[in-house]
């Protein structure tokens, strides 16, 4: 319950989303984004999607610094579609604002409950990633607090360094006050979407690339407890914004949405009914799929349920009950191909670990900047009921998998990689502390995350 | 809607404006930082304000100069129907006892400062026929607790004279919205342990918006607040003594 620190500040438990790693932090919410004054250290956070530790304070009592209250728009080019914003304002906010007059954000993750902040500090990308690439791509140009209180505009041009390391850096190289990016013109706020049933996990793979060809955003959903040579059965799905002529008139009904009132049961997610689960879900879309062939005309459906599904569902994290939940996500690049994703789903199989649905996606290049996420290959996200040492020892072992594929893992899921395996993940590793050294000597910001994989002190 | 808004840099006000410029209603934003207002004006317009977005300087701690920013707001709006007031003081109780100038301070604005600026808008909008003077106090007004009494008290001096004015004003035309906000998530209340039924600046903004086009004399925010106070009200003084909140 309630806990004061000697000075009065109430410190309340932080966690992510995967409600896994605690740690009560003092935690501000201020509306205009300003370091304390001092060298205290500070963790600057967002929404809190993030689902490990990534933003859960670095020590008992440590500085956290909310930024969603800071959420006003600076200016908007509705020419050019181009959005100057304080680091606070939420992908929702922007769909709400800036869809009706045709504007879309250029890469969303799975969650529109975001800041901008987040989306760039984690690098997030989206279905699109094959043909666009990360939320850094569109941004222009970021206004950041540094350590010792200074602030700094930087940008592809204007101090590419500090620009390269803070775009899914983290947070860790000061706080982001200000993004401005180029949003996407859109002819309406719908979508016209395919789904087709794929029998095993090459015919995703193969239906993924061919997918990227034509269409902008591509996502397969994978039954991962399938086993044999159902390996790797899902649902492949390829969307595209639907033209004028195409889209009903007016814009979608506003998305409902439900609240998960209490911690689930653990039993809920036992092997047998999430193995149920999965299988439901995929011939529910197996059967709709082969009653309105692929190739028909489809109905235009609205984007929040395309790209938001789990948004209809207030606080979905708590069905994995109260211990809280892992999410694993990883790419491996495209030369490792089909075997690594095999070995890794044949692992979560064998491991039977309840999982509901698991992505699947193929990015494309890989960034300039150091620790962005993706690389062209295929990624993989899933999610692991916690359930202490166990899951813990599951995660190191398909780290093991993905490092000998040359692959890596996503911080903005991460709460449990060591640093000796991180730092085999991430080539350019040496670079971006370099860089993060140059403008933060002292680590003044710093997480639980960047204690774990990045040796800081707590 | 033609409102002047005090406090609509931050929080509720901030919430509440973004209600009201989208619908196309024009605004004054007053406040005592040029910079902040001047930001808050370019949020509302870069959002697609329909209205007028003007603002001018006003600070709850220098009531001598209330008239001329009332004057602002008239000319940039052609004369306005609706003051809004969110601006407030807040500290925690410690800290008011700890230090009286502190406490004075908060006792000026909250009450003397905020009640001085609705008695002269209410007058001002008598002499035109009408309108509306809403203002925020707080469900810390509608009974003393020993851990904010001394916030609470500028609040509950505060709702007895809306209650009044509106009372005096009814008959010319002027409505009195006296809002009672709970305990909202706000940047005023970071750093507090969040009790049950805390409400979100967005949501309490649209129960406000629609208690001033209504003309609503007393309204709680989230609503939930008003049957959580009523039970509060009627605990006798001795339970109050040995309760602990």
């Amino acid at each position: 319950m309630a806990e004061l620190k000697p000075a009065g500040l109430y410190l309340e438990p932080v966690a992510g989303w995967g409600r896994h790693a605690v740690e009560r932090g003092a935690v501000v919410r201020p509306e205009r984004l300003l370091l304390p004054p001092g060298d205290r250290p500070v963790l600057p956070r967002g929404l809190g999607r993030s689902y490990g530790d990534a933003a859960v304070p670095a020590s008992h009592g440590a500085f956290v610094l909310e930024t969603a209250r800071a959420d006003r728009v600076v200016a908007f080019d509705r020419e050019r579609g181009t959005l100057t914003c304080e680091a606070g304002l939420s992908l929702a906010e922007i769909l709400r604002v800036f869809l009706p007059r045709g504007w879309f954000p250029p890469v969303t993750p799975g969650t529109k409950f975001v800041t901008v902040g987040g989306c760039v500090a984690c690098d997030v990308h989206g279905k699109n990633h094959h043909r666009d690439g990360p939320f850094g791509r569109f941004v222009d140009r970021l206004v950041l607090q540094v350590a010792d209180g200074s602030v700094v505009e930087c940008g592809p041009e204007r101090e590419r360094e500090l620009f390269l390391a803070t775009v899914g850096g983290m947070g860790l190289t000061g706080l982001i006050t200000e993004v401005t990016l180029r949003l996407q013109p859109v002819d309406s706020a719908w979508m016209v979407v395919e789904t087709e049933p794929v029998p095993g996990l090459g015919a995703m793979l193969d239906g993924l690339r061919d997918a990227g060809k034509d269409w902008p955003y591509t996502v397969g959903w994978i039954d991962c407890l399938a086993r044999g040579a159902a390996l790797g059965r899902g649902i492949l799905m390829r969307g595209r914004h639907a033209s004028r002529a195409e889209a009903p008139a007016g814009p979608p009904p506003e998305p409902r949405r439900l609240d998960v009132p209490l911690d689930a049961p653990e039993w809920l997610l036992s092997p047998i009914l999430m193995r149920g689960f999965n299988a439901a879900y995929y011939w529910k879309h197996a059967r709709w799929s082969h009653a309105r062939p692929p190739r028909g005309p489809a109905r235009p459906v609205p984007c929040h349920g395309f790209f938001y599904p789990l948004d209809a569902i207030g606080g979905w994290n708590r069905l994995y009950g109260r211990r809280g939940f892992l999410q694993y996500q990883c790419v491996v690049p495209r030369a490792a191909g089909p075997p690594a994703v095999a070995e890794l789903l044949e692992r979560v199989v064998e491991a039977g670990t309840a999982s509901f649905l698991a992505v699947i996606k193929d990015c494309g290049p890989e960034s300039d900047a150091y620790l962005s996420f993706p690389l062209e290959g295929t990624t993989l996200a899933l999610d692991l009921a916690y359930r202490g040492p166990r899951t813990e020892t599951l995660v190191h072992e398909l780290n093991a998998t993905v490092i000998a594929a040359g692959g890596r893992v996503y911080l903005a899921k991460d709460a449990v990689t060591r640093a000796q395996d991180f730092a085999l993940m991430v080539p350019r590793l040496a670079e971006w502390r370099k860089v993060r050294d140059r403008w933060d000597p002292e680590h003044r910001f710093r997480s639980a995350q960047s204690v774990r994989v990045l040796g800081d002190t707590p | 809607m033609k409102a002047a808004v005090v406090g609509a840099t931050r929080g509720m006000g901030r919430a509440l404006a973004r209600l009201m410029a989208e619908r196309g209603d024009a605004l004054c934003l007053l406040g005592r930082d040029a910079a902040e207002l001047e930001a808050s004006a370019r949020d509302l317009v870069a959002r697609g304000a329909r209205g007028v977005v003007a603002t001018a300087r006003l600070d709850l701690a220098e009531p001598a100069g209330f008239a001329a920013a009332l004057d602002a707001a008239d000319r940039a709006l052609a004369a306005f129907d609706t003051l809004v007031v969110t601006a407030g003081d807040f500290a925690p109780q410690e800290a008011l006892e700890r230090d009286p100038a502190r406490l004075g301070r908060l006792l000026d604005v909250n009450f003397t400062a905020t009640a001085l600026l609705c008695q002269q808008a209410a007058e001002r909008l008598a002499g035109r026929g009408g309108g509306t003077v809403c203002a925020f106090s707080s469900v810390a007004g509608d009974r003393a607790r020993r851990s904010n009494y001394l916030y609470g008290a500028s609040k509950a001096g505060l709702s007895a004279f809306l209650e009044g004015l509106h009372l005096a004003y009814a008959d010319r035309g002027v409505r009195v919205v006296c809002v009672r906000p709970g305990f909202v998530k706000t940047a005023m209340t970071a750093g507090l342990p969040v009790p049950p039924f805390a409400g979100e600046p967005d949501a309490v903004a649209r129960v406000v918006l629609r208690a001033i086009d209504r003309g609503t004399p007393v309204v709680y925010a989230p609503p939930i607040w008003r049957f959580i106070m009523l039970v509060i009200r009627l605990l006798p003084r001795a339970v109050m003594r040995r309760v602990r909140f």
